[in-house]
Protein backbone atom coordinates (compact mmCIF):
# COMPACT_ATOMS: atom_id res chain seq x y z
CA UNK A 1 0.00 0.00 0.00
CA UNK A 2 1.91 3.50 -0.82
CA UNK A 3 1.72 5.89 2.03
CA UNK A 4 -0.87 8.61 1.89
CA UNK A 5 0.48 12.31 1.61
CA UNK A 6 -1.27 15.18 3.77
CA UNK A 7 -1.88 18.84 2.02
CA UNK A 8 -3.40 21.30 3.78
CA UNK A 9 -6.77 23.08 2.48
CA UNK A 10 -5.44 26.63 3.53
CA UNK A 11 -2.31 25.76 1.39
CA UNK A 12 -4.47 25.31 -1.70
CA UNK A 13 -6.60 28.42 -0.63
CA UNK A 14 -3.27 30.18 -0.39
CA UNK A 15 -2.11 29.39 -4.07
CA UNK A 16 -5.35 29.81 -5.43
CA UNK A 17 -5.45 33.51 -4.34
CA UNK A 18 -1.49 34.04 -5.76
CA UNK A 19 -2.84 32.33 -9.22
CA UNK A 20 -5.69 34.63 -9.59
CA UNK A 21 -3.45 37.44 -9.55
CA UNK A 22 -0.88 35.95 -11.26
CA UNK A 23 -3.64 35.63 -13.99
CA UNK A 24 -5.41 38.25 -14.12
CA UNK A 25 -2.04 40.80 -14.02
CA UNK A 26 0.62 38.89 -15.96
CA UNK A 27 -0.46 37.80 -19.77
CA UNK A 28 0.89 34.08 -20.34
CA UNK A 29 4.20 33.90 -22.53
CA UNK A 30 2.77 31.70 -24.70
CA UNK A 31 0.03 34.06 -25.42
CA UNK A 32 2.54 37.10 -26.35
CA UNK A 33 3.99 34.94 -28.40
CA UNK A 34 1.34 34.28 -30.62
CA UNK A 35 0.29 37.80 -30.62
CA UNK A 36 3.66 38.82 -31.47
CA UNK A 37 4.02 35.68 -34.17
CA UNK A 38 0.46 37.08 -35.61
CA UNK A 39 1.71 41.01 -35.57
CA UNK A 40 4.42 40.06 -37.78
CA UNK A 41 2.36 37.77 -39.75
CA UNK A 42 -0.93 40.23 -40.38
CA UNK A 43 -2.11 41.74 -43.81
CA UNK A 44 -3.90 44.71 -42.26
CA UNK A 45 -2.50 47.75 -40.81
CA UNK A 46 -5.04 48.61 -38.34
CA UNK A 47 -4.76 44.88 -36.86
CA UNK A 48 -1.02 45.51 -37.07
CA UNK A 49 -1.78 48.06 -34.88
CA UNK A 50 -4.19 46.44 -32.95
CA UNK A 51 -2.12 43.84 -31.93
CA UNK A 52 0.97 46.29 -31.18
CA UNK A 53 -1.26 48.14 -28.32
CA UNK A 54 -2.62 44.84 -27.04
CA UNK A 55 1.18 43.56 -26.62
CA UNK A 56 1.62 47.22 -24.76
CA UNK A 57 -1.25 46.23 -22.86
CA UNK A 58 0.36 43.51 -21.03
CA UNK A 59 3.80 44.94 -20.84
CA UNK A 60 1.86 48.16 -18.58
CA UNK A 61 -0.64 45.43 -16.90
CA UNK A 62 2.74 43.99 -15.73
CA UNK A 63 4.72 47.07 -14.75
CA UNK A 64 1.74 48.95 -12.95
CA UNK A 65 0.14 45.67 -11.80
CA UNK A 66 -3.06 46.64 -13.47
CA UNK A 67 -5.29 44.07 -14.74
CA UNK A 68 -4.52 43.29 -18.33
CA UNK A 69 -8.52 43.24 -18.88
CA UNK A 70 -11.38 44.99 -16.65
CA UNK A 71 -13.23 41.65 -17.03
CA UNK A 72 -11.10 39.70 -14.19
CA UNK A 73 -13.45 36.86 -15.22
CA UNK A 74 -15.43 34.65 -13.35
CA UNK A 75 -12.87 32.32 -11.48
CA UNK A 76 -12.90 29.07 -13.11
CA UNK A 77 -11.05 26.56 -10.83
CA UNK A 78 -9.37 23.14 -12.33
CA UNK A 79 -7.86 20.92 -9.72
CA UNK A 80 -6.34 17.72 -9.81
CA UNK A 81 -6.14 15.54 -6.63
CA UNK A 82 -3.66 12.67 -6.53
CA UNK A 83 -5.84 9.88 -4.95
CA UNK A 84 -2.73 9.05 -2.60
CA UNK A 85 -3.22 13.25 -0.91
CA UNK A 86 -5.38 13.39 2.16
CA UNK A 87 -6.51 16.94 2.37
CA UNK A 88 -7.14 18.61 5.87
CA UNK A 89 -7.82 21.26 7.62
CA UNK A 90 -10.90 21.92 6.62
CA UNK A 91 -13.69 22.46 3.37
CA UNK A 92 -11.80 21.43 0.20
CA UNK A 93 -14.58 24.11 -2.04
CA UNK A 94 -14.42 26.52 1.23
CA UNK A 95 -10.73 27.09 1.05
CA UNK A 96 -10.68 27.81 -3.11
CA UNK A 97 -13.58 30.03 -2.56
CA UNK A 98 -11.47 32.04 0.61
CA UNK A 99 -8.33 31.53 -2.48
CA UNK A 100 -10.67 33.49 -4.95
CA UNK A 101 -12.29 35.78 -2.17
CA UNK A 102 -8.53 36.71 -1.19
CA UNK A 103 -6.86 36.98 -4.86
CA UNK A 104 -9.65 38.91 -6.14
CA UNK A 105 -9.41 41.88 -2.85
CA UNK A 106 -5.86 41.79 -2.76
CA UNK A 107 -4.90 42.21 -6.23
CA UNK A 108 -7.48 45.07 -7.22
CA UNK A 109 -9.64 42.65 -9.60
CA UNK A 110 -12.99 43.38 -10.49
CA UNK A 111 -15.56 41.31 -9.00
CA UNK A 112 -18.26 40.22 -11.58
CA UNK A 113 -20.41 37.22 -10.11
CA UNK A 114 -24.19 38.10 -9.77
CA UNK A 115 -27.46 37.29 -9.27
CA UNK A 116 -28.78 35.49 -12.20
CA UNK A 117 -32.17 37.60 -11.99
CA UNK A 118 -31.60 41.04 -9.41
CA UNK A 119 -28.28 41.11 -10.83
CA UNK A 120 -26.48 42.11 -7.47
CA UNK A 121 -22.87 40.94 -7.09
CA UNK A 122 -21.84 38.80 -4.60
CA UNK A 123 -18.47 41.18 -3.81
CA UNK A 124 -16.07 38.83 -3.54
CA UNK A 125 -15.90 37.11 -7.19
CA UNK A 126 -17.22 34.02 -5.39
CA UNK A 127 -18.59 31.19 -5.76
CA UNK A 128 -15.72 29.86 -7.95
CA UNK A 129 -16.79 27.37 -10.27
CA UNK A 130 -14.96 24.26 -9.65
CA UNK A 131 -13.95 21.23 -11.73
CA UNK A 132 -12.60 18.52 -9.21
CA UNK A 133 -10.68 15.52 -10.64
CA UNK A 134 -9.43 12.35 -8.76
CA UNK A 135 -6.39 11.17 -10.59
CA UNK A 136 -3.09 8.90 -9.34
CA UNK A 137 -0.53 9.82 -7.28
CA UNK A 138 0.43 12.67 -4.23
CA UNK A 139 0.18 15.91 -5.59
CA UNK A 140 -2.75 18.74 -6.39
CA UNK A 141 -2.66 20.18 -9.36
CA UNK A 142 -4.54 23.44 -9.65
CA UNK A 143 -5.20 26.06 -12.42
CA UNK A 144 -6.89 28.97 -12.29
CA UNK A 145 -8.62 30.31 -15.63
CA UNK A 146 -10.16 33.72 -15.20
CA UNK A 147 -12.82 34.02 -17.87
CA UNK A 148 -14.25 37.09 -19.17
CA UNK A 149 -17.82 37.36 -20.11
CA UNK A 150 -17.48 38.67 -23.66
CA UNK A 151 -16.02 36.19 -25.20
CA UNK A 152 -18.00 33.56 -23.01
CA UNK A 153 -21.02 34.67 -23.99
CA UNK A 154 -20.34 33.76 -27.54
CA UNK A 155 -19.49 30.46 -26.70
CA UNK A 156 -22.26 27.67 -28.29
CA UNK A 157 -22.87 24.27 -27.53
CA UNK A 158 -24.63 22.08 -30.14
CA UNK A 159 -25.90 18.74 -30.47
CA UNK A 160 -26.00 17.65 -34.06
CA UNK A 161 -26.99 14.51 -35.98
CA UNK A 162 -24.30 11.92 -36.63
CA UNK A 163 -25.31 12.41 -40.79
CA UNK A 164 -24.36 16.16 -40.87
CA UNK A 165 -20.49 14.43 -40.21
CA UNK A 166 -17.18 16.02 -40.19
CA UNK A 167 -18.53 18.92 -42.43
CA UNK A 168 -21.32 19.35 -40.68
CA UNK A 169 -19.16 19.42 -37.44
CA UNK A 170 -16.88 22.30 -39.46
CA UNK A 171 -19.98 24.48 -40.37
CA UNK A 172 -21.39 24.73 -36.74
CA UNK A 173 -17.60 25.74 -35.40
CA UNK A 174 -17.67 28.47 -38.64
CA UNK A 175 -21.05 29.69 -37.85
CA UNK A 176 -20.28 30.19 -34.31
CA UNK A 177 -17.02 32.11 -35.39
CA UNK A 178 -19.04 34.41 -38.16
CA UNK A 179 -21.47 35.11 -35.50
CA UNK A 180 -19.71 36.36 -32.68
CA UNK A 181 -17.58 38.93 -34.97
CA UNK A 182 -16.34 41.04 -33.45
CA UNK A 183 -18.07 40.88 -29.96
CA UNK A 184 -15.80 38.23 -28.24
CA UNK A 185 -12.47 40.42 -28.40
CA UNK A 186 -10.48 38.63 -31.50
CA UNK A 187 -8.06 37.10 -32.07
CA UNK A 188 -10.01 34.38 -30.14
CA UNK A 189 -8.82 31.16 -29.40
CA UNK A 190 -11.10 28.00 -29.55
CA UNK A 191 -11.86 25.69 -27.22
CA UNK A 192 -13.71 22.85 -29.17
CA UNK A 193 -15.33 19.56 -27.48
CA UNK A 194 -16.65 16.89 -30.09
CA UNK A 195 -18.37 13.98 -28.63
CA UNK A 196 -19.04 12.89 -25.57
CA UNK A 197 -22.46 13.91 -23.67
CA UNK A 198 -24.37 17.68 -23.35
CA UNK A 199 -22.31 18.46 -20.12
CA UNK A 200 -19.05 16.49 -20.87
CA UNK A 201 -18.50 17.98 -24.13
CA UNK A 202 -18.75 21.32 -22.23
CA UNK A 203 -16.46 20.75 -19.61
CA UNK A 204 -13.73 18.91 -21.96
CA UNK A 205 -13.96 22.23 -24.47
CA UNK A 206 -13.46 24.41 -21.72
CA UNK A 207 -10.62 22.41 -20.52
CA UNK A 208 -9.01 22.59 -23.37
CA UNK A 209 -8.22 26.23 -22.63
CA UNK A 210 -5.37 24.99 -20.32
CA UNK A 211 -3.16 23.88 -22.99
CA UNK A 212 -0.28 26.40 -24.50
CA UNK A 213 -0.60 27.60 -27.67
CA UNK A 214 2.49 26.18 -29.40
CA UNK A 215 1.84 22.97 -28.09
CA UNK A 216 0.80 20.06 -30.68
CA UNK A 217 -2.08 17.82 -29.60
CA UNK A 218 -1.13 14.39 -29.37
CA UNK A 219 -4.17 13.03 -31.07
CA UNK A 220 -3.27 13.36 -35.14
CA UNK A 221 -7.03 12.97 -35.54
CA UNK A 222 -7.65 15.92 -33.90
CA UNK A 223 -4.45 17.89 -34.65
CA UNK A 224 -5.35 17.73 -38.28
CA UNK A 225 -8.86 19.39 -37.42
CA UNK A 226 -7.41 22.10 -36.13
CA UNK A 227 -4.99 23.47 -38.37
CA UNK A 228 -7.69 22.72 -40.83
CA UNK A 229 -10.27 25.37 -38.59
CA UNK A 230 -7.78 27.66 -37.91
CA UNK A 231 -6.46 28.41 -41.60
CA UNK A 232 -10.34 28.61 -42.47
CA UNK A 233 -11.42 31.18 -39.26
CA UNK A 234 -8.55 33.01 -40.26
CA UNK A 235 -9.37 33.22 -43.91
CA UNK A 236 -13.30 35.21 -42.77
CA UNK A 237 -11.44 38.53 -42.62
CA UNK A 238 -12.85 39.57 -39.18
CA UNK A 239 -9.48 40.50 -37.66
CA UNK A 240 -7.80 42.12 -34.57
CA UNK A 241 -10.95 43.82 -32.89
CA UNK A 242 -13.02 42.74 -35.47
CA UNK A 243 -11.45 46.05 -37.57
CA UNK A 244 -10.44 43.57 -40.20
CA UNK A 245 -7.82 41.49 -41.08
CA UNK A 246 -5.84 37.56 -41.41
CA UNK A 247 -5.76 37.25 -37.83
CA UNK A 248 -9.20 36.30 -36.14
CA UNK A 249 -8.07 33.29 -34.16
CA UNK A 250 -4.98 32.44 -32.50
CA UNK A 251 -5.58 28.78 -32.07
CA UNK A 252 -7.68 26.03 -32.37
CA UNK A 253 -7.82 23.37 -29.66
CA UNK A 254 -9.97 19.87 -30.58
CA UNK A 255 -10.86 17.62 -28.38
CA UNK A 256 -12.65 14.25 -29.51
CA UNK A 257 -14.47 12.11 -27.34
CA UNK A 258 -16.67 8.79 -28.22
CA UNK A 259 -20.64 9.39 -27.59
CA UNK A 260 -23.37 7.98 -28.42
CA UNK A 261 -24.37 6.23 -31.31
CA UNK A 262 -27.25 9.03 -31.43
CA UNK A 263 -25.50 12.07 -30.65
CA UNK A 264 -23.22 14.74 -32.16
CA UNK A 265 -22.58 16.97 -30.02
CA UNK A 266 -20.20 19.77 -30.41
CA UNK A 267 -19.28 22.45 -28.30
CA UNK A 268 -17.31 26.04 -29.15
CA UNK A 269 -15.59 27.61 -25.84
CA UNK A 270 -15.03 30.66 -27.00
CA UNK A 271 -11.84 32.50 -25.51
CA UNK A 272 -10.65 35.97 -26.00
CA UNK A 273 -7.08 37.24 -26.81
CA UNK A 274 -6.38 38.11 -23.19
CA UNK A 275 -6.53 34.05 -22.68
CA UNK A 276 -5.14 34.10 -19.28
CA UNK A 277 -4.62 30.91 -17.14
CA UNK A 278 -2.09 29.48 -14.09
CA UNK A 279 -1.34 26.52 -13.08
CA UNK A 280 0.51 25.39 -10.16
CA UNK A 281 1.45 21.86 -8.27
CA UNK A 282 1.56 21.34 -4.06
CA UNK B 1 -6.82 55.40 -43.08
CA UNK B 2 -7.70 59.75 -42.23
CA UNK B 3 -5.82 61.57 -39.92
CA UNK B 4 -6.56 61.50 -35.87
CA UNK B 5 -9.46 63.71 -35.50
CA UNK B 6 -9.79 65.30 -32.06
CA UNK B 7 -13.28 65.46 -30.19
CA UNK B 8 -14.28 67.13 -27.30
CA UNK B 9 -17.47 66.49 -25.27
CA UNK B 10 -20.05 67.78 -25.15
CA UNK B 11 -20.47 67.02 -28.80
CA UNK B 12 -22.33 68.93 -31.22
CA UNK B 13 -24.30 67.55 -34.54
CA UNK B 14 -21.79 69.14 -36.81
CA UNK B 15 -18.65 66.96 -35.07
CA UNK B 16 -20.31 63.49 -35.36
CA UNK B 17 -22.02 64.24 -38.67
CA UNK B 18 -18.58 64.55 -40.23
CA UNK B 19 -16.77 61.65 -38.79
CA UNK B 20 -16.71 58.38 -41.55
CA UNK B 21 -16.81 54.45 -40.49
CA UNK B 22 -12.81 53.95 -40.15
CA UNK B 23 -11.88 57.50 -38.99
CA UNK B 24 -9.29 57.36 -35.85
CA UNK B 25 -10.41 59.79 -32.88
CA UNK B 26 -8.89 61.36 -29.88
CA UNK B 27 -11.34 61.77 -27.20
CA UNK B 28 -10.18 64.60 -24.83
CA UNK B 29 -13.14 65.87 -21.80
CA UNK B 30 -15.76 64.41 -19.96
CA UNK B 31 -17.43 61.40 -20.51
CA UNK B 32 -19.60 59.24 -18.63
CA UNK B 33 -19.18 55.14 -18.02
CA UNK B 34 -22.68 53.35 -18.05
CA UNK B 35 -23.28 49.68 -18.93
CA UNK B 36 -26.33 46.74 -18.30
CA UNK B 37 -27.71 47.64 -15.47
CA UNK B 38 -27.27 51.69 -15.39
CA UNK B 39 -28.76 52.00 -18.85
CA UNK B 40 -31.65 49.84 -17.46
CA UNK B 41 -32.28 52.17 -14.47
CA UNK B 42 -31.33 55.43 -16.75
CA UNK B 43 -33.90 53.95 -19.03
CA UNK B 44 -36.72 53.61 -16.47
CA UNK B 45 -35.90 57.27 -14.85
CA UNK B 46 -36.23 58.80 -17.84
CA UNK B 47 -39.39 56.97 -18.38
CA UNK B 48 -40.92 58.45 -15.29
CA UNK B 49 -40.07 61.37 -16.42
CA UNK B 50 -37.28 61.75 -14.01
CA UNK B 51 -33.55 63.31 -14.52
CA UNK B 52 -31.05 61.22 -15.90
CA UNK B 53 -27.93 61.26 -13.69
CA UNK B 54 -25.79 63.13 -16.45
CA UNK B 55 -27.03 65.59 -19.40
CA UNK B 56 -27.45 63.30 -22.61
CA UNK B 57 -27.29 66.53 -24.78
CA UNK B 58 -23.92 66.09 -26.54
CA UNK B 59 -23.05 63.59 -24.64
CA UNK B 60 -20.49 60.72 -24.77
CA UNK B 61 -20.94 57.58 -22.87
CA UNK B 62 -18.42 54.89 -22.02
CA UNK B 63 -19.52 51.06 -22.01
CA UNK B 64 -17.32 49.88 -19.26
CA UNK B 65 -17.49 48.36 -15.69
CA UNK B 66 -13.43 49.26 -14.38
CA UNK B 67 -11.82 47.09 -12.09
CA UNK B 68 -10.95 48.66 -8.57
CA UNK B 69 -8.10 51.48 -8.49
CA UNK B 70 -4.86 50.36 -6.82
CA UNK B 71 -3.62 52.61 -4.38
CA UNK B 72 -2.55 56.10 -6.19
CA UNK B 73 -4.83 55.39 -8.81
CA UNK B 74 -8.25 56.92 -9.94
CA UNK B 75 -9.32 53.76 -11.51
CA UNK B 76 -8.34 50.17 -12.88
CA UNK B 77 -8.64 49.16 -16.02
CA UNK B 78 -10.87 50.70 -17.91
CA UNK B 79 -11.79 48.99 -21.89
CA UNK B 80 -14.43 48.78 -22.83
CA UNK B 81 -17.26 46.18 -22.54
CA UNK B 82 -19.59 44.32 -25.57
CA UNK B 83 -22.04 46.91 -26.72
CA UNK B 84 -25.12 45.01 -27.93
CA UNK B 85 -26.13 44.30 -24.31
CA UNK B 86 -27.12 48.07 -24.33
CA UNK B 87 -28.88 47.80 -27.70
CA UNK B 88 -32.13 47.75 -26.09
CA UNK B 89 -31.88 50.95 -24.03
CA UNK B 90 -29.59 53.24 -26.64
CA UNK B 91 -31.88 54.51 -29.21
CA UNK B 92 -33.78 55.95 -26.00
CA UNK B 93 -30.53 57.67 -24.83
CA UNK B 94 -29.95 59.16 -28.03
CA UNK B 95 -33.31 60.49 -28.85
CA UNK B 96 -32.26 62.89 -25.89
CA UNK B 97 -29.15 64.35 -27.53
CA UNK B 98 -27.02 61.42 -27.07
CA UNK B 99 -24.43 62.17 -29.42
CA UNK B 100 -21.47 59.19 -28.76
CA UNK B 101 -21.16 55.79 -27.65
CA UNK B 102 -17.80 53.75 -27.04
CA UNK B 103 -17.65 50.21 -26.26
CA UNK B 104 -17.10 47.13 -28.42
CA UNK B 105 -18.67 44.89 -30.85
CA UNK B 106 -21.66 44.80 -33.73
CA UNK B 107 -24.88 46.92 -32.81
CA UNK B 108 -28.25 45.84 -34.05
CA UNK B 109 -30.00 47.27 -37.02
CA UNK B 110 -32.69 49.70 -34.63
CA UNK B 111 -29.43 50.98 -32.88
CA UNK B 112 -27.55 51.92 -36.53
CA UNK B 113 -30.51 53.17 -37.61
CA UNK B 114 -31.16 55.36 -34.33
CA UNK B 115 -27.40 56.84 -35.00
CA UNK B 116 -28.65 58.41 -38.12
CA UNK B 117 -32.15 59.33 -37.41
CA UNK B 118 -30.60 61.25 -34.11
CA UNK B 119 -27.03 61.68 -35.70
CA UNK B 120 -24.88 59.80 -32.90
CA UNK B 121 -21.72 57.83 -33.97
CA UNK B 122 -20.26 54.51 -32.20
CA UNK B 123 -16.79 54.47 -31.60
CA UNK B 124 -14.98 51.31 -30.84
CA UNK B 125 -11.79 51.22 -28.20
CA UNK B 126 -9.68 48.17 -28.23
CA UNK B 127 -11.13 45.11 -26.44
CA UNK B 128 -9.04 43.93 -23.71
CA UNK B 129 -6.40 46.57 -23.15
CA UNK B 130 -7.96 47.90 -20.26
CA UNK B 131 -4.49 49.09 -18.39
CA UNK B 132 -3.63 50.74 -21.89
CA UNK B 133 -7.14 52.31 -21.34
CA UNK B 134 -6.55 53.67 -17.77
CA UNK B 135 -3.72 55.57 -18.26
CA UNK B 136 -5.84 58.10 -20.57
CA UNK B 137 -8.34 58.28 -17.26
CA UNK B 138 -7.28 61.30 -15.28
CA UNK B 139 -10.44 61.60 -13.13
CA UNK B 140 -12.92 58.95 -12.24
CA UNK B 141 -15.95 59.86 -9.60
CA UNK B 142 -18.93 57.64 -8.83
CA UNK B 143 -21.99 60.05 -9.43
CA UNK B 144 -25.22 57.83 -9.31
CA UNK B 145 -25.95 54.01 -8.32
CA UNK B 146 -22.89 53.52 -5.96
CA UNK B 147 -24.64 50.07 -5.22
CA UNK B 148 -24.21 48.69 -8.55
CA UNK B 149 -20.20 48.69 -7.90
CA UNK B 150 -18.84 47.96 -11.01
CA UNK B 151 -21.81 48.87 -13.08
CA UNK B 152 -21.97 52.44 -11.35
CA UNK B 153 -22.16 55.98 -13.33
CA UNK B 154 -18.69 57.63 -13.24
CA UNK B 155 -17.96 60.96 -14.73
CA UNK B 156 -14.22 60.12 -16.72
CA UNK B 157 -12.08 63.33 -17.47
CA UNK B 158 -9.94 61.69 -20.51
CA UNK B 159 -7.14 62.64 -22.40
CA UNK B 160 -6.17 61.15 -25.89
CA UNK B 161 -8.40 58.31 -25.43
CA UNK B 162 -7.80 56.57 -28.82
CA UNK B 163 -10.73 55.13 -30.84
CA UNK B 164 -11.93 54.12 -34.12
CA UNK B 165 -15.34 55.41 -35.70
CA UNK B 166 -16.89 52.09 -36.35
CA UNK B 167 -21.08 53.56 -37.33
CA UNK B 168 -20.83 56.86 -38.44
CA UNK B 169 -24.33 58.91 -39.13
CA UNK B 170 -24.63 58.08 -42.96
CA UNK B 171 -24.79 54.28 -42.53
CA UNK B 172 -20.67 53.45 -42.88
CA UNK B 173 -19.69 50.54 -40.71
CA UNK B 174 -15.91 49.07 -40.13
CA UNK B 175 -16.99 46.09 -38.69
CA UNK B 176 -18.34 45.03 -42.50
CA UNK B 177 -15.80 47.26 -44.40
CA UNK B 178 -12.89 45.63 -42.59
CA UNK B 179 -14.15 42.19 -42.65
CA UNK B 180 -15.07 42.55 -46.86
CA UNK B 181 -11.37 43.97 -47.31
CA UNK B 182 -9.76 41.12 -45.71
CA UNK B 183 -12.07 37.79 -46.55
CA UNK B 184 -10.80 34.96 -48.35
CA UNK B 185 -14.20 32.76 -48.44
Amino acid sequence: MSSVRTVEVSAIADTVARLCGEADLYLPEDVRRALTQAQADEPSPVGREVLERLLENADIAAEEKMPICQDCGLAIIFIDVGQDVHLTGGDLGEAINEGVRRGYQENYLRKSSCHPFSRVNTGDNTPAIIHTRIVPGDKVKLWVVPKGGGAENMSKVYLLTPAVGLAGVKKAIMDTVEAAGPNPCPPVILGVAVGGTFEQAAVAAKRTLLRKLDSVNPDPEAAVLEKELLEEVNKLGIGPAGLGGGTTCLKVFVELIPCHIASLPVVVNMQCHAARHKEAVL
Amino acid sequence: MSELIRLSPPLSEADVTSLKAGDKVLVSGTIYTGRDAAHKRIVETLAEGGTPPFPLEGAVIFYVGPSPPPPGRVIGAAGPTTSYRMDAYAPTLMEKGLRAMIGKGKRNDEVKQAMAKYKSVYLAAIGGAGALMARCIKEAEVIAYPELGPEAVRRLVVEDMPLFVVNDVHGGDLYQQGRQAYARR
